[in-house]
């Protein structure tokens, strides 16, 4: 029945009516959509793979000439790179747990009956719809150890969310995850009130405790949508920008992708750039990679 | 169908024909600029231009932070969207290297631009290589950093006591780097939600490194031989471990949290309260004197940087010259407008309006230095100002700067010599790596 409607067009539709075949009508939506990917995303993939082996800059009119690994090889040797790629890993754990945890926890909290439970997720929803660099730019006069709200309501004095540098990538997570956790929050809802009532019924009756009912059924049935929650988590917090460049520029809070625009848009070392956003590319790949993987296993439980 | 068509067709190219034809009657110019007020005055000035000539001047605008980011990215792309751009100092090796600048040395040498305007500016503003001869714009927006302090405190007979009392001299406006420091450790009282002083430390870009400077320049240090591009043992001298020590001293009576400051941040120091000397841009002194932005404004000062142990006294160089884009339609408009631009009643006006002048005359008539309570530290400063490289890999020699010295500066970690060491080592390979030494 699907196949059928896909490949035949309603005789009584307008596009039938004017002469179009359905073979013509597939051709007007897919051709461009597959020119534009071609020219948008496909031909600067492959262009940018050939700059990264060259000293290109695109700031001067100097042609490029090839140097083979050379680019790859300084940028695996240079320390502040490994930092950087390390802030960023350290930065996508934090970010990526305390969102799943903040946002799966108040899925459950609003997983049952309670008033004004529409009003309440809708509220807790805001903040994923405002843009990053205005939220970085509020964040950033909530910290202030001088005038900021933060540390008025919590008692803390002078403490320096962003000034100190130990702190200040889990001052950049916790915004991350106050804007992000309600998307977690989101998904889980959906699965969580997708998980069968009589589950939680016939366990009653075998007298199973939460922990149980938690683990054996809540956790394995939400998992995969979950799952998904978490590569996207993963994937944004991996090329994380606006929030860290706006908020902190302690170089422990340099996550990869900062270090990526300066080099290509400051100093415009196009090919070097170029070399650093295919190593990022493969990394990105090889993790959604693994978790695609593991979705699919939970998904066959 | 084919009747449609047609007649889309026929309409299309009507409204083209129209459209150059309306774009060749009224003769425009597009100047691009970072947004902020001089952005304005410029624009006011143009409209004069077009009142003159009938040639429409449009400034147009974008952030700083994304100034230049999208001037690079148009010149790249060989864009004709700017006749002229009003850009940083620090650009004029790429975008002459580049071919995205036109090379303006027979209009500086025809139109006397070297005897009007002061050396130091035509010399940063418009000449590359140092010492060439070459020039690639016209000096437009001087600037360079000068400091913001509370008046009241300083004037404040308690206070004035107090200082003789514990530093055996009177509290006054700083002559050198000690009695800067001095002053910032008297006024920071953390208790009090006072502090010494604020100075630039943000690690991005040239924040951090203007603020390095002006403690690097007065103290008699360089960056580097900029004719050689030799640097050991110039920019890690001991005069250049020494400043940058102070530096490190001054950060230590900053408000809390002072990590990530540049001219936002070091102009709330002052209308906000918080400290009692500030590190700024003279272009952002304006919004000082203005009660509406600043309500300390009746007790706002302004003075020159402070000379440094040994008498030397320069700071660090901001501003732009304005440069023909070499992708224009409009050339010989352009070297028009800039021919009406330099000329001394042009630049009476410029002043007048709020631009920063580096025309000598100008600058050194009473009008001017009287107009604002900045004019006088401003005329004084652009007479000894020094800047950072002007090579095309500037930006890089900046990461690398930033890289070394802001964990030192702001963190407190290692020590000043071997963050100075690691630039001089960071910046020799990089000179290596473009051939500009062997």
């Amino acid at each position: 029945m699907a196949t059928a409607v896909m490949t035949t067009l309603d005789p009584k539709s307008r596009a039938a009516s004017r002469g179009m075949s359905d073979l013509a009508i597939r051709n007007l939506f897919i051709i461009p959509t597959i020119l534009f990917l071609i020219v948008f995303n496909i031909f600067p993939l492959a262009y940018s793979l050939g700059y990264s082996f060259t000293d290109f800059r695109a700031s001067t009119n100097a042609p490029a000439n090839f140097v083979g690994l050379q680019n790859y090889r300084d940028l695996l040797n240079d320390p502040y790179i490994w930092n950087n790629f390390a802030v960023t890993a350290k930065y996508v754990i934090i970010s990526v747990v305390g969102q799943v945890v903040v946002g799966f926890g108040t899925a459950m909290l609003l997983n049952r009956d309670i008033p004004f439970k529409g009003l309440i997720t809708t509220l807790l929803l805001l903040p994923m719809m405002l843009s990053m660099a205005v939220v970085g730019l509020f964040w950033k006069l909530l910290y202030d150890p001088s005038w900021g709200v933060i540390n008025w309501a919590l008692g803390l004095g002078k403490f320096e969310w962003l000034g100190d540098p130990r702190m200040a990538l889990y001052a950049v997570a916790i915004t991350d995850i106050w804007m992000w956790a309600p998307f977690v929050m989101l998904l889980s809802l959906a699965g969580l009130s997708a998980v069968p009532k009589h589950l939680y019924e016939a366990a009653a009756i075998d007298r199973a405790g939460p922990f149980y009912t938690f683990f054996r059924i809540t956790l394995p049935l939400v998992a995969p949508i979950l799952m998904i929650a978490i590569i996207f988590r993963t994937m944004e917090a991996f090329k994380t920008f606006d929030l860290a460049y706006v908020l902190s520029t302690q170089p422990s809070t340099e996550v990869i992708a900062i270090r990526l625009y300066k080099m290509a848009f400051q100093e415009w070392q196009t090919g070097r750039s170029c070399a650093l956003a295919y190593i990022v590319l493969i990394m990105v790949l090889a993790i959604t990679n693994i978790y695609v993987k593991y979705l699919n296993k939970v998904k066959e439980r | 169908m084919r009747m449609s068509l047609t007649s889309i067709l026929a309409g299309i190219s009507l409204a083209l024909a129209c459209g150059t034809s309306v774009h060749a009657q009224d003769k425009q110019l597009t100047i691009f600029w970072a947004e902020w007020d001089p952005s304005n005055y410029l624009q006011e000035l143009g409209n004069l231009y077009e009142k003159e000539t009938g040639v429409k001047i449009v400034v147009e605008t974008t952030p700083w932070a994304d100034f230049q980011t999208k001037a690079f990215a148009e010149f790249n792309a060989h864009g004709n969207a700017y006749d002229l751009v009003v850009g940083d100092s620090q650009w004029l090796g790429a975008a002459s290297e580049g071919g995205h600048y036109v090379d303006l040395t027979d209009f500086v040498k025809e139109h006397n631009v070297l005897d009007k305007m002061a050396e130091a500016t035509v010399k940063y503003y418009a000449e590359y290589p140092g010492g060439s001869g070459k020039y690639w714009a016209i000096p437009t927006e001087g600037d360079a950093v000068g400091w913001s302090y509370r008046k009241d405190w300083f004037e404040d007979p308690k206070e004035k006591e107090a200082f003789k009392a514990k530093y055996g001299y009177e509290l006054d406006v700083p002559k050198t780097f000690k009695e800067l420091t001095d002053i910032a450790e008297f006024f920071h009282r953390p208790d009090e939600n006072r502090y010494g002083i604020a100075i630039y430390t943000q690690n991005q870009y040239d924040g951090l490194a203007m603020g390095v400077e002006n403690a690097l320049f007065s103290y008699g240090a360089e960056l580097g031989d900029y004719a050689t591009y030799k640097v050991d043992g110039i920019v890690n001298s001991d005069k250049a471990v020494a400043a940058l020590e102070n530096y490190r001293k001054l950060y230590e009576f900053t408000p809390p949290g002072w990590t990530n400051a540049f001219f936002v941040e070091n102009n709330q120091a002052i209308t906000e309260g918080l400290a009692a000397m500030s590190m700024n841009y003279f272009a952002f002194f304006p919004s000082l004197l203005n009660e509406s932005t600043n309500p300390n404004a009746k007790n706002t000062g302004f003075f020159a940087n402070p000379a440094g142990p040994d008498g030397d006294q320069f700071a660090a160089l901001g501003g732009q010259g304005i440069s023909i884009v070499s992708y224009s339609d409009n050339k010989e408009e352009a070297m028009k407008f800039l021919e009406w631009f330099i000329r001394d009643d042009t630049q009476q006006k410029w002043a007048e309006l709020g631009g920063y002048t580096c025309n000598k005359a100008v600058l050194e008539s009473e009008a001017f230095q009287n107009a604002t309570p900045y004019n006088k530290a401003f005329y004084e400063t652009m007479f000894k100002v020094k800047d950072f490289w002007a090579v095309p890999e500037y930006a890089e020699l900046l990461q690398q700067f930033n890289q070394r010295i802001y964990p030192f500066v702001v963190n407190g970690q290692g020590t000043a010599k071997e963050a100075l060491d690691a630039v001089a080592g960071d910046w020799e390979a990089t000179f290596k790596k473009y051939g500009r030494v062997q």
